[in-house]
């Protein structure tokens, strides 16, 4: 295989988990064991919020952890995707989070949140 | 390598010239900044892309030789 045809199959892999699940968390570490505190942080925003997302380990695969880089042109993760849609890293997932405009993107695109207690 | 302070200030003012930029070395290990930066350049952009456009003046450095820099951007308030 060449190394276009993996990348070609990465992308696709992220397409499709994205297209898949209303929001996915691209982190390190599991939502259950975040393996790094920006990913913690952004775990923790979600859990408040009662979000239902799908968490995707990029320290599992080296092509996914470059990959997901290169497909939003982001050199960091964690990386969250609403219906989609690249909304942000850690910083701007808090910032969202504490202007309450993260809350408002949620309830636009249809995403069911109730803040937990 | 980590980098220095300075040195991320004016990879930033390069491609921003009219930037305010302030860093914060939040540990004191030279590996952890936080960066706040005001410009012209991010007025009517999103959030993500004004990020994009400091990860862009960076070249490649962060996620590698720097590790976190927690990014906080802004447009000047308007007058």
């Amino acid at each position: 295989m060449t190394s276009a045809t993996i990348d070609d199959a990465i992308t696709q892999r992220i397409r499709k988990d994205i297209a898949a699940n209303d929001v996915v968390l691209f982190m390190k570490g599991t939502p259950v064991f975040p393996q790094c505190g920006f990913s913690a942080t952004v775990v923790q925003v979600l859990s408040h919020l009662g979000v239902k997302f799908k968490g995707v380990d990029v320290l599992q695969d080296p092509g996914l952890r470059q990959g997901i880089k290169d497909f939003s042109s982001w050199p960091t993760v964690p990386q969250l995707y609403v219906k989609g849609e690249f909304i942000g890293g850690c910083d701007i997932v808090r910032e969202m989070f504490q202007s309450g405009e993260l809350q408002q993107v949620l309830d636009e695109k249809g995403v069911a949140s109730e803040v937990q207690a | 390598m980590p980098m220095s302070p300075a040195e991320i200030e004016s990879l930033i003012k390069e491609a921003l010239p009219d930037a305010t930029v302030k860093i914060e070395d939040l540990r004191g290990d030279g590996d952890h900044y936080a960066a706040y930066v005001v410009s012209k350049g991010f007025q009517g952009k999103t959030r993500v892309q004004q990020h994009q456009m400091v990860y862009q003046a960076l070249q490649g450095r962060m996620g590698n030789e720097l590790h976190a820099l927690a990014l906080q951007t802004a447009a000047p308030a308007s007058e």
